[in-house]
């Protein structure tokens, strides 16, 4: 069956060693994971992760519960999918040999509002940003091409409107 | 001041006045800055010990214990003992030696990633990278190690920060805002609880290792009186109830006492506190007090509904919330339909009360070694085992009647825990007759330990049931694999007395009922560390219930007391039970 995915966003000290403490405490407890991404947020020492895994109520709130017992982590908040935005960046390097497939894969990325970000004789660097299935679908229409290299960064979330973690 | 001489006084200002650890290369600073202070520092003979002896001293007295080691081999023989510590929820405080802050990511001679082998086992760990942050770090380091649900927190410490000048000594806590454990429970809850309380017929309170933490051990008594509930522990609840008093069901689970299993399994209302549902206790999770509502106290959020579905979950301190339950019980009228439930139950632990003598029987049987224990133990008397048959030997037969003084690797298994907690415990408590039990497979794996109790003349009675097997996996092997015994024939070296005469250490074989009784009572006389080796029938088999099936399953004979039912006598010189007179 078919897990839900949770998005799960947590505000952890920026300190060497955290991103270890979380992912290594999914390895040990048996959760999955499917991304996980880090950065600095509003708050100096401070950073926000979002965590994308997949597992009935019963694994996410032990999730959360894990989480929130390390002491590196200050908060954890699971995101309701539909009052949440989420953006997530991948690149793509396409193989481009000639003119016609240059405008057409051009074209392509326009659509899906991306943008080309490095161009040579034999390949295209296309930028997206957005939800995971638009980038997916991207993918799709650019493999008819041949892709060179892929690079994406999983996604990072906040809730909509005025709501914080 | 140097960073070194910044851990001692931290250590000193927390309360540590004792130590205990093995010195190494990098750790050859702070042990010249311990050479001139006033930390006391007891030199064990294998680093795991020293984690051990930590977690005993913690477990007995209900204070951080310390350990010290020094950086790769030395840091990784304190691992097993750490990871003890953190299963069973002791509060330890584990400082490693690392190798000099430029050569750390190098694999320097004796590097080892401390920090993160150690991440999965403890509570927290820090790295100290500036003398500077040494004292606020051993107070955080202390703090968390206690604090909440209790355990180890490794301070791991380069060899440069021992020696580096530091200008002012700065201890205020560090700032942890993702550090606040819950120790009022939601007062709505707690409501719900009374409630369920009030409604049921068969009430019956599991109690955990966290009675014993929250030091609850009243509050618990007090409920069982008020809600007439009979009260059953895990193994590291033992003695967070008097096992000797009559509502007493001892021990649940895989080990646990036939009136237990069947207890929880009938009961309709099951009131768990501090503890985190282990397989080893539940069996069966889906069998498991199939016809109960479940109400679970437990200090970390997590454990609530980890294994078992929960119907009022409390998060909480044990003592605080009991508090609060109590006065709320105490407010509606206590449900007066439950005595007929405890009367049950009673005239049930009266047919059930596992036969401990053996009085004519060489070799002898393990329940009358027991028995014989309890007879030269007194309240204060301090256990410790082993793991394996002496373990559940002792947690099934032995009544443990306060908290604190039965003290065991319940969530690892740790084979060789028993001797080295029991030299924790005898520092810690000097005034208590300490008692090790052991198999002869796990005090093999700590023996070199004799040295240190010889050498600081620690008077610990070290037990050995010695059946020449690994006993519990030779259990197993009878039981469910054909009696194909792999390996778990310990053949006949060492001769235990021997062993410990050629450390200097006072020792006696036992082959007879009534010696280990005399003996006992002479060790304790003699004030010095002393080895009984208890020579028992190997073949005797403890009843348990096998993995993955239901508690009510037992298989192995289960010998009942038929003549004097209801009498297992004890060393009770006040002659009453512990229970009376709250
Ligand atoms: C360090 C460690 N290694 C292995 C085990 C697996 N194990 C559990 S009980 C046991 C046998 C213990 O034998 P012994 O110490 O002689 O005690 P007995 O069961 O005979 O009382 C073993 C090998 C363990 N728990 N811990």
């Amino acid at each position: 069956m078919e897990q839900p995915t949770h998005i799960i966003s947590a505000l952890v000290e920026h300190r060497p060693g955290v991103l270890q403490r979380v992912a290594g405490l999914f390895t040990r407890r048996g959760f999955n994971i499917d991304s996980i991404t880090v950065g600095e947020s509003e708050t100096t020492g401070l950073a926000r992760m979002t965590i994308i895994a997949h597992g009935d109520q019963k694994v996410l709130e032990q999730i959360t519960k894990q989480l929130n017992k390390l002491v590196d982590v200050i908060k954890v908040r699971d995101l309701n999918p539909e009052s949440t935005v989420k953006r997530e960046l991948c690149l793509i390097k396409v193989h481009a040999p000639s003119e016609s497939v240059r405008a057409e894969v051009i074209q392509y990325a326009g659509i899906f509002r991306g943008r080309i970000i490095d161009v040579s004789g034999e390949a295209l660097t296309v930028e997206i940003t957005g939800d995971s299935d638009k980038i997916d679908a991207l993918i799709d229409l650019l493999k008819g091409f041949g892709i060179k290299e892929l690079a994406r960064t999983g996604p990072t979330a906040m809730s909509r409107g005025m709501k914080t973690i | 001041m140097k960073g070194g001489q910044a851990i001692i006084k931290s250590l000193i200002d927390q309360g540590a006045d004792i130590v205990f650890g093995y010195p190494g290369g990098q750790l050859l600073p702070l042990y010249d800055m311990i050479y001139d202070s006033d930390l006391k520092h007891i030199l064990v003979r294998h680093e795991q010990c020293a984690a051990h002896a930590a977690d005993g001293y913690a477990r007995a007295s209900g204070k951080v214990g310390v350990c010290i080691a020094t950086s790769g081999p030395g840091a990784t023989n304190l691992v097993t003992g750490i990871a003890t510590a953190y299963m069973d929820s002791a509060p330890v405080v584990a400082i490693a030696g690392q190798v000099p802050t430029h050569l750390i990511g190098n694999d320097a001679f004796q590097e080892v990633d401390m920090i993160g082998i150690t991440m999965p086992i403890t509570k927290h760990n820090f790295q100290a990278t500036d003398a500077e942050e040494i004292p606020s770090m051993v107070k955080s380091g202390f703090e968390i190690a206690i604090t909440g649900r209790p355990g180890p927190v490794v301070i791991d410490l380069p060899k440069d920060i021992q020696e580096q000048e530091m200008e002012n000594y700065n201890d205020n806590p560090m700032d942890l805002p993702g550090y606040k454990p819950t120790k009022k429970g939601n007062p709505r809850q707690i409501k719900r609880a009374a409630k369920a309380i009030n409604e049921s017929l068969k009430p019956v309170i599991l109690a955990g290792g966290g009675v014993i933490i929250a030091n609850a051990s009243k509050e618990l008594q007090k409920l069982s009186n008020l809600i007439n509930a009979p009260v059953t522990t895990t193994l590291l609840g033992k003695g967070s109830f008097p096992e000797d008093h009559e509502s007493s069901m001892g021990m649940l689970g895989m080990h646990g006492r036939k009136v237990a299993n069947l207890t929880v399994d009938e009961s309709d209302c099951l009131i768990a506190i501090g503890c985190r549902f282990s397989d080893r206790t539940t069996g069966k999770i889906d069998e498991f007090a199939p016809n109960a509502k479940i109400v679970h106290i437990d200090v970390d959020p997590a454990e609530i509904g980890k294994n078992v579905e929960v119907d009022v979950p409390i998060v909480g301190d044990a003592k605080i919330v009991l508090q609060d339950l109590i006065k709320m019980l105490e407010k509606q009228e206590a449900n007066p339909t439950t005595s007929s439930w405890i009367k049950k139950i009673h005239e049930f632990k009266n047919s059930c009360i596992p036969r401990i003598s053996f009085e004519n029987d060489v070799p002898l049987k393990p329940q009358q070694v027991i028995k014989e224990i309890s007879l030269a133990a007194d309240e204060d008397t301090i256990l410790t085992t082993d793991v394996g048959q002496n373990q559940m030997w002792m947690a099934h037969y032995f009544n443990t009647r306060n908290p604190r003084k039965f003290i065991s690797s319940g969530g690892l298994g740790t084979m060789g825990f028993g001797f080295p907690a029991a030299i924790g415990a005898k520092v810690a408590m000097p005034e208590s007759d300490v008692v090790a039990v052991c198999g002869d497979g796990g005090f093999l794996m700590v023996c070199q330990d004799l040295a240190t109790v010889k050498e600081y003349d620690i008077p610990v009675v070290v037990c050995v049931l010695d059946n020449r097997h690994l006993g519990m996996v030779a259990q197993w092997q009878k039981l469910f694999y054909d009696e194909r015994m792999s390996h778990t024939h310990l053949g006949e070296v060492p001769d235990f007395v021997k062993l410990a005469e050629s450390f200097g250490v006072r020792a006696e074989r036992i082959e007879k009922p009534g010696q280990t009784r005399e003996a006992l009572e002479n060790a304790f006389k003699s004030g010095e560390p002393t080895l009984l080796d208890i020579v028992i029938d190997p073949d005797e088999i403890l009843p348990m219930v096998p993995p993955g099936c239901g508690l009510t399953e037992i298989v192995g004979e289960y010998k009942v007391e038929r003549e004097h039912p209801g009498e297992i006598t004890y060393n009770n010189p006040a002659g009453k039970t512990s229970g009376e007179g709250d």
